[in-house]
């Protein structure tokens, strides 16, 4: 299997790695790029663990080549504080207790971003359709749902604020 | 020196506030690292090679050519692993499950190890490995293996608890019988008797993080180790004597924990892993895949069980007896027993018995599932209850609340209890709006009870005071649900600081004494009382401290609040010493200040849980949608609440799941069809609506706070609160878990 070279933005930095063709995005960011953030529950798309954004397009990185990621743009959960200030979703995550175990709680920050972003007042119900690709064992959802919550009603606000300035 | 552990009913300071988790920066942002998030210079990968037969010999393994596949570094087989354990049956069986010796014994039994430098060399060497297998007749079922023609797995296995011993080896390990009374005399007594039989298929603890480890050891028997595990002191001391190393030379560091729910309490790669390591002289980590999580690690057991009760004309009672077949995997276990003694533990009961049965079969050995045994006992005998109470026309609650067992009840297993919350969670229930819900076309609502012991043990926590008087709390049983907050939250109240002021972590096994595992709902409950002393030993320093400062006798010295206080009237306007004071004084006063505890934890008070729950069945597909759904249970003491809610809601959500959806699916090939989060399902986000709970406090009288165990009763009830939910929707008594689709839809298609 030949090895190519891959230049990408993670996190909005200019990143580059050579991985052979054949391996995930996943494996090429957490052994090659050193961010180990992102998880590996299952390798085969189900648990979500794995969950960045590619292009500000939510997918499983254990599904994604890494070559894939040339000249594109990567998210991970590495990448969602701005400096000493955590995203809404991190603080509420905290509050809530909406993690036990921890390891699923970078794909569920991810998703829940991009749920964000684009429906910024969802109802229950669309969260919970929204993460059904993340799977968490140790919670049984609930907190995290009122967390996603919390943060969205959190998030309006500050968005309100700022269009009245 | 034994200190006094017993409950006081003190006022809390901070003891029950919602402060944030220490470890929530690093979890949201990344930073945290977990069993694969660490590396080691020079390491190898390590993988396995895998049976992929049920049950086979092997009848030669040749690994020549892997060996001179470069980049291989080592290869390990059965045959570089001698038995060393002495005649322990139990730690030959964990060294066996983790390299078969001879023979595999189910799909996904390891059979031979590879470290090499880099992955695919690994992947390739493994290829390279030719393994010679002669199929052996295999059994996967229960019921099947107990048969008398059954493949017999184990030669050694001779039936215990009966009298005389069977001279014929067969798949039954174990029988045990628990109860007291006369069953006979009290069916015979009986208005109306219940006879009901019922399957429970295996499933999986479903840690999202696979098993991972970084093993680094050289040829002098030094070693260390970093795993993800729920007791790295455990993982230490069953590596050392399966390899024949110094327990002391072996450092076990513990990550994070990705989820364990008792998976983790049990080796499986470690020991070969350091085996490589050992081989290669070089680190070698192993990251399993989720498909070897499903086929060689964990699953709870397999049951099969019967349920007779009889009750009197009034509702009560008056006899009642299970037998329980439960299936071990490769290995014994004691799953069976747990089984029988958890059954019938919610009630008063006169006449009670049960028999439990450990199986062998070709599954992968049985590993420790949250209140292990409970759920699938609980599931047989709350469904009969509801039988029972329906038998007499009660309401399912008040035949529970005229039924359970109270304080002064001699259990179905044998201890007499103290003060219990069976009864109150059942009131609470009786009372909780949820009762009153109304329910809608299809739906039905279900109720159902759980227990587990909990369990307390071997405890060791250090409390070291730094010099400007921040608190580093260490502790060894394993942070797997926020505990590091809860045992912050005790170490804060008792030293009379804030909670900011205490940095809670666990601690290698080189850094503390012996730790048990954080199993049996006993991480805050042994480390918090071994906090509470350790805390209290520290204050007895800085009283001494406080009275060299003061230059008066140590025995006019208080502790209040954070601060010496010098008692009498001569020492009036000696203003009392903060804990800071004392710190930054240490340098001076004697050196550094710390307490110490190392115990056994004594008294883990029972916990019982009263589960409430609405289904809506759709009759065109057979699935069943968990429309509201209350746990109400008994915390002693909640610490930490929005944990001990966690604890409630993370159980109510695998039992949901294993009630309805979650099965290991064998072949007629013995082979597990199902090794994958698509096909074995959990539940997800959108099948399940908010779990709400109801903390109850009936404290503990063997712990300080009050403190029970929250860990684990909160899977016990679900499985039988849906059967008996679905049954009160559509008129179906399912007796075979999961409650699935399919199954649900044939016993439709079969009552029509």
């Amino acid at each position: 299997m030949s090895t190519s070279t891959v230049s990408t933005t993670i996190n909005g930095d200019a990143v580059q790695f050579a991985c052979p063709t054949d391996e995930s995005l996943l494996d090429a960011i957490r052994n090659r790029v050193g961010l180990t953030g992102v998880k590996e529950g299952c390798g085969t798309g189900d648990c979500g663990a794995c969950s960045i954004t590619m292009d500000g397009r939510l997918v499983c990185s254990c599904l994604v080549l890494g070559v894939e990621a040339n000249g594109r743009a990567i998210e991970t959960v590495e990448g969602m504080a701005d400096g000493d200030q955590l995203h809404p979703l991190q603080e509420k995550f905290i509050e809530h207790a909406a993690l036990q175990c921890g390891i699923c709680t970078p794909g569920f920050l991810i998703a829940a971003r991009v749920l964000l972003e684009r429906n910024p007042d969802p109802t229950e119900k669309e969260i919970r359709y929204a993460l059904a690709g993340n799977l968490c064992r140790c919670t049984g959802y609930d907190k995290i749902v009122r967390a996603v919550q919390a943060a969205a009603k959190e998030m309006r606000k500050a968005s309100k604020k700022r269009t009245r300035k | 020196m034994r200190q006094d552990t017993k409950f006081t009913n003190q006022n809390f300071r901070v003891i029950g506030s919602r402060v944030n988790r220490p470890d929530g920066m690093d979890k949201v942002t990344g930073r945290a690292r977990y069993g694969a998030d660490y590396d080691a210079p020079g390491q190898l990968v390590g993988l396995f090679l895998r049976s992929p037969h049920a049950h086979a010999r092997i009848v030669s393994m040749d690994i020549s050519r892997a060996e001179k596949l470069a980049g291989v570094k080592a290869i390990i087989t059965a045959d570089d692993l001698p038995d060393l354990t002495n005649g322990n049956r139990e730690m030959l069986d964990i060294l066996e499950n983790s390299m078969a010796r001879g023979r595999a014994l189910y799909d996904g039994h390891a059979v031979a190890a590879v470290a090499a430098s880099d992955v695919k060399t690994a992947r390739k060497a493994l290829k390279l490995i030719k393994v010679e297998y002669e199929q052996l007749p295999h059994v996967t079922d229960v019921d099947e293996a107990m048969q008398p023609d059954a493949p017999v797995i184990h030669d050694w296995i001779f039936t215990q608890g009966v009298n005389p011993t069977p001279k014929k080896p067969s798949n039954v390990c174990n029988r045990t019988e628990m109860g007291h009374g006369d069953v006979d005399a009290g069916f015979a007594r009986a208005a109306h008797i219940i006879e009901k039989s019922y399957k429970t298929e295996q499933t999986h603890q479903g840690y999202i993080e696979p098993h991972a480890c970084v093993a680094s050891m050289g040829p002098d028997g030094s070693g260390e180790l970093w795993v993800t595990t729920q007791g790295h002191f455990a993982y230490r001391n069953v590596c050392a004597e399966l390899l024949g190393l110094d327990i002391a030379k072996l450092k076990v560091t513990s990550s994070e924990i990705g989820g364990g729910f008792g998976g983790k309490t049990h080796v499986w790669a470690e020991p070969i892993a350091l085996a490589l390591s050992r081989k290669a002289n070089r680190p070698v980590k192993v990251v399993m895949t989720r498909d070897e999580v499903f086929r060689a690690t964990g699953p709870a057991s397999s049951t099969s069980i019967d349920v007779k009760i009889g009750v009197t004309k009034k509702g009560r009672i008056i006899a009642a007896s299970a037998e329980l077949r439960y299936a071990d995997g490769a290995f014994p276990g004691p799953w069976a027993i747990l089984g029988a003694m958890t059954s019938f533990a919610c009630y008063d009961l006169k006449n009670v018995k049960t028999v439990g049965y450990d199986v062998i079969c070709n599954r992968p050995k049985v590993a420790a599932y949250r209140a292990p045994s409970a759920p699938m006992a609980a599931f047989a005998i709350e469904s009969t209850v509801d039988l029972a109470a329906a038998a007499v026309g009660m309401d399912a609650v008040d035949f529970r609340i005229k039924n359970a067992a109270k304080k002064g009840t001699l259990s179905s297993y044998g201890v007499t209890y103290g003060p219990i919350g069976i009864g109150p969670t059942l009131d609470a229930a009786k009372n909780h709006p949820h009762m009153k819900a109304k329910l809608k076309k299809n739906q039905g609502r279900g109720m159902a009870c759980g227990f587990w012991f909990n369990f307390g043990g071997q405890t060791c926590s250090t409390i070291n005071i730094a010099a400007d008087g921040t608190v580093n709390l260490s502790v060894g049983t394993i942070d797997v649900g926020g505990s590091r907050a809860s045992l912050s939250l005790i170490a804060a109240e008792e030293l009379g600081i804030p909670y900011e002021h205490v940095k809670a972590s666990v601690a290698d096994t080189a850094s503390l004494g012996h730790n048990d595992m954080t199993d049996g709902s006993r991480g805050t409950f042994s480390s918090g009382m071994a906090t509470i002393v350790a805390a209290r030993r520290a204050i007895e320093v800085m009283k001494e401290r406080a009275a060299a400062m003061w230059d008066i006798p140590v025995d006019k010295v208080d502790w209040k609040d954070g601060h010496a206080v010098a008692k009498g009237k001569k020492n009036s306007k000696l203003a009392p010493l903060s804990l800071k004071e004392i710190a930054e004084n240490s340098p001076n006063t004697g050196g550094p200040i710390a307490g110490h505890n190392e115990f056994v934890a004594d008294g883990a008070g029972v916990s019982f849980a009263s589960h409430l729950c609405d289904v809506e069945v759709d009759p065109e597909t057979g699935a069943t949608r968990i429309v509201r759904y209350t746990v109400i249970q008994d915390a002693g003491k909640a610490i930490h609440p929005d944990y001990v809610e966690g604890q409630f809601q993370g159980g109510a959500a695998q039992g949901i799941g294993w009630a309805l959806n979650e099965e290991y699916i064998y072949g007629e090939d013995g082979r597990l069809q199902n090794p994958g989060f698509l096909d074995y399902r959990i539940p997800v986000c959108s099948d399940l609506p908010f779990i709400d709970t109801q903390i109850l406090e009936i404290p503990n009288p063997d712990h300080p706070y009050g403190v029970r165990g929250v860990g684990e009763t909160s899977i016990v009830p679900p499985l039988a609160a849906i059967g008996n939910a679905i049954s009160n929707a559509v008129g179906l008594r399912m007796t075979h878990v999961p409650m699935s689709p399919p199954r649900i839809l044939a016993a439709l298609e079969a009552g029509e």
